[in-house]
């Protein structure tokens, strides 16, 4: 019976692939695409301001009400943090992944895998917590930069407005170098791997030809590993968008759009609005996505 | 003979290891101005070390390396008026065949307009015109080689190094750009340097030929000298298919306890009953052990005393030629050459 079964899915090679498919199209089609679907028809509902009830009628008045000031605030902030945080990840990561790809002997790569990744292996609320400590006033940080006497720096680049604020931990440079923290693995590894895929051949005919390292750097490299800075700085970029720990643990209280999706969908109860907030991070990483592909990022792929 | 202008590089006891593995095991030799120079022998023998010596690519542990009566052992790539034209072609996959072919001129600021036009001669120069908006990924093999040696020729180098450019060809294309590259050095007259592991490719197109092998040069001269009087064992046994006669058999043959190579091309069989035609020929005889049916040739085993195998080769020329002896398996020959093909090694 077992036999006549394998040489029938032998047989029909595309009844197979369905049946292995079938729980994946189901999976998809109906928990992540109905969600996603649901999601986009409650932001076109709205809520009544007297009853708090949910009014199931189509309106645009729930995304209209996103452009209040208020609202609109959290819209911008969100975006801007998001692409501070990018940017700085990929400062950091690049190096790391440079070293890693194209100096490190086998042992090393390892040891810097594991360095790279121990952080995912703990718990991200523990890690936040932690920073909070690092950063906070009576915090390692301020007590080590006081013993080298330089806390005067700090106290320089807390003054700047709208970016300082009391102390790192309640500042929102303090909530950057946090998310650039937990966000940089996922950096890291996609611009490593694709730096592991030039081959070193390229930088060999580069130097041959004249070109000078930062050249050979800025017209062979760079462009070549431009797809994995893109698909890292699309890590870093949704899920600064959407987070909402880091800002209610770390920074000035004002809100993100992820705690601004959390508060009206729970304590406020305005479903359509936060719907229509969850909205907003789909379609910036849809214009990010479109803009990147403009600039050719994925032609080299 | 580094005075001498005729040089275009020359190595001066140039060593270069990595860990226990000797690359270049105190090489001096030098290759002439215009000449065509091949790097021959097996891989891991140290020709690609020493052309990447050349490029820069590879700084020596000691020696010194001349560029034109000029030292440069430790002068990086950018530098030096040398272009590589690599095994994997290393093409710029972002780039298209124009900015590609044209990237040196890109680096030295000149404009556009020029650089195109540069491009174009170039390309026309290696028989691809019009193709300057391709990408790499577009072109085949042959045409992806030829872009590959327009981009390393447009900055007119004193010194066109090839590591193993035609490596990745089919065998007919393989040929035909063999006589092509050989008639552009011809034409533009620059140094070549050629690396390669095939010997027939080194032998048709090379003025010279370094032999290599564990890092030293086994022997280094014309074809005709690497192919009819090898040095040692080892260029006799790489550079064609050689006999190799030793020990007993050398002494009936030679009188002298030595090693001796002769080709099997160049020995005749013979009936055991005709007669030799001069004294200045070597004789024996032995029975043909077995018979390999090659296309243009028919290759026979000769046992010599039932112990020793000659390989003798012989055109396969039509049955009914004069003079023509093919014998059968079991059947008893008589083998014959000249005294002078014959080549004592060391």
């Amino acid at each position: 019976m077992t036999r006549r079964i394998s040489t029938f899915l032998y047989l029909n090679p595309n009844f197979f692939l369905l049946f292995l498919l079938t729980p994946v199209i189901l999976w998809l089609g109906i928990v992540y695409v109905g969600s996603i679907f649901s999601l986009l028809f409650q932001s076109f509902f709205s809520i009544d301001e007297y009853t708090g009830l949910i009014v199931r009628e189509f309106t645009l008045n729930t995304y209209i009400s996103l452009f209040s000031p208020a609202n609109f605030d959290i819209i911008i902030r969100t975006t801007t943090m998001a692409f501070v945080v990018t940017i700085v990840s990929a400062l950091i990561a690049f190096p790391i992944a440079y070293y890693m790809a194209m100096y490190s002997s086998k042992k090393t790569k390892a040891i810097f895998y594991v360095a790279v990744m121990l952080p995912l292996w703990s718990s991200y609320l523990v890690r936040v917590y932690s920073w909070k400590l690092i950063l906070a006033k009576e915090g390692i940080l301020n007590w080590l930069l006081e013993l080298i006497h330089i806390d005067w720096l700090l106290d320089l680049i807390l003054k700047i407005p709208v970016i300082g604020g009391g102390t790192l931990s309640t500042s929102y440079i303090g909530t950057m170098i946090v998310f650039v923290y937990i966000w940089l693995p996922f950096m890291i590894l996609p611009i490593q791997s694709a730096l592991e895929k030039v081959p070193k051949s390229l930088l060999d005919a580069s130097a041959d030809l004249g070109a000078k390292n930062r050249q050979t750097f800025w017209l062979v490299i760079f462009p070549l590993t431009l797809p994995g800075i893109v698909a890292g700085s699309i890590f870093t970029f949704s899920l600064t968008l959407g987070d909402y720990i880091i800002p209610g643990i770390i920074g000035s209280s004002r809100f993100f759009i992820g705690q601004a999706v959390y508060m009206h969908q729970g304590t406020a109860g305005n479903i359509p609005l936060a719907a229509a907030f969850s909205v907003v991070p789909i379609i910036i990483m849809g214009i990010y996505l479109s803009i990147a592909k403009k600039m050719g990022a994925f032609e080299a792929l | 003979m580094s005075n001498n202008s005729t040089v275009a590089v020359q190595f001066e006891n140039i060593s270069r290891f990595f860990g226990e593995t000797k690359a270049a095991d105190d090489l001096s030799f030098s290759v002439r101005e215009g000449e065509f120079f091949s790097m021959l022998g097996p891989s891991g023998s140290g020709k690609t070390t020493c052309l990447r010596l050349i490029a820069g690519f590879e700084i020596p542990d000691s020696g010194k390396l001349y560029i034109h009566n000029r030292e440069m052992s430790t002068v990086p790539p950018y530098d030096r008026d040398v272009n590589t034209v690599f095994q994997s072609y290393a093409l710029f996959p972002h780039m298209n065949v124009e900015e590609n072919i044209s990237y040196c001129l890109m680096l030295k600021k000149i404009n556009k307009k020029e650089r195109l036009i540069k491009a174009e001669e170039m390309l026309e120069l290696v028989q691809l015109p019009g193709l300057g908006n391709r990408k790499p990924s577009e072109l085949s093999g042959g045409q992806r080689q030829r872009v590959a040696l327009a981009r390393a020729l447009i900055n007119h180098p004193s010194v066109l190094l090839l590591d193993e450019p035609l490596g990745a060809l089919d065998l007919k294309l393989r040929e035909k750009m063999q006589i092509e590259l050989k008639d552009l050095q011809r034409k533009i007259g620059i140094t070549f340097i050629y690396v390669t592991h095939d010997q027939q490719e080194a032998l048709s197109m090379s003025d010279r030929i370094a032999v290599f092998n564990n890092g030293k040069i086994e022997q280094l001269g014309t074809a005709k000298e690497i192919y009819e009087t090898p040095r040692t064992l080892f260029v006799a046994d790489f550079v064609g298919s050689s006999n190799v006669i030793l020990g007993k058999l050398s002494e009936k043959i030679f009188n002298k306890n030595a090693s001796f190579t002769i080709r099997p091309e160049r020995i005749r069989v013979l009936a055991p009953n005709e007669n030799t035609l001069s004294n200045l020929e070597i004789c024996i005889y032995g029975e043909v052990a077995d018979i390999q049916y090659q296309g243009a040739h028919l290759k026979y085993m000769i046992l010599i005393e039932g112990q020793y195998e000659i390989i003798v080769q012989q055109q396969n020329v039509s049955p009914g030629t004069k003079h023509l002896f093919q014998p059968n398996i079991g059947q008893e020959v008589k083998l014959v050459w000249n005294r002078t093909d014959s080549n004592e090694i060391i």
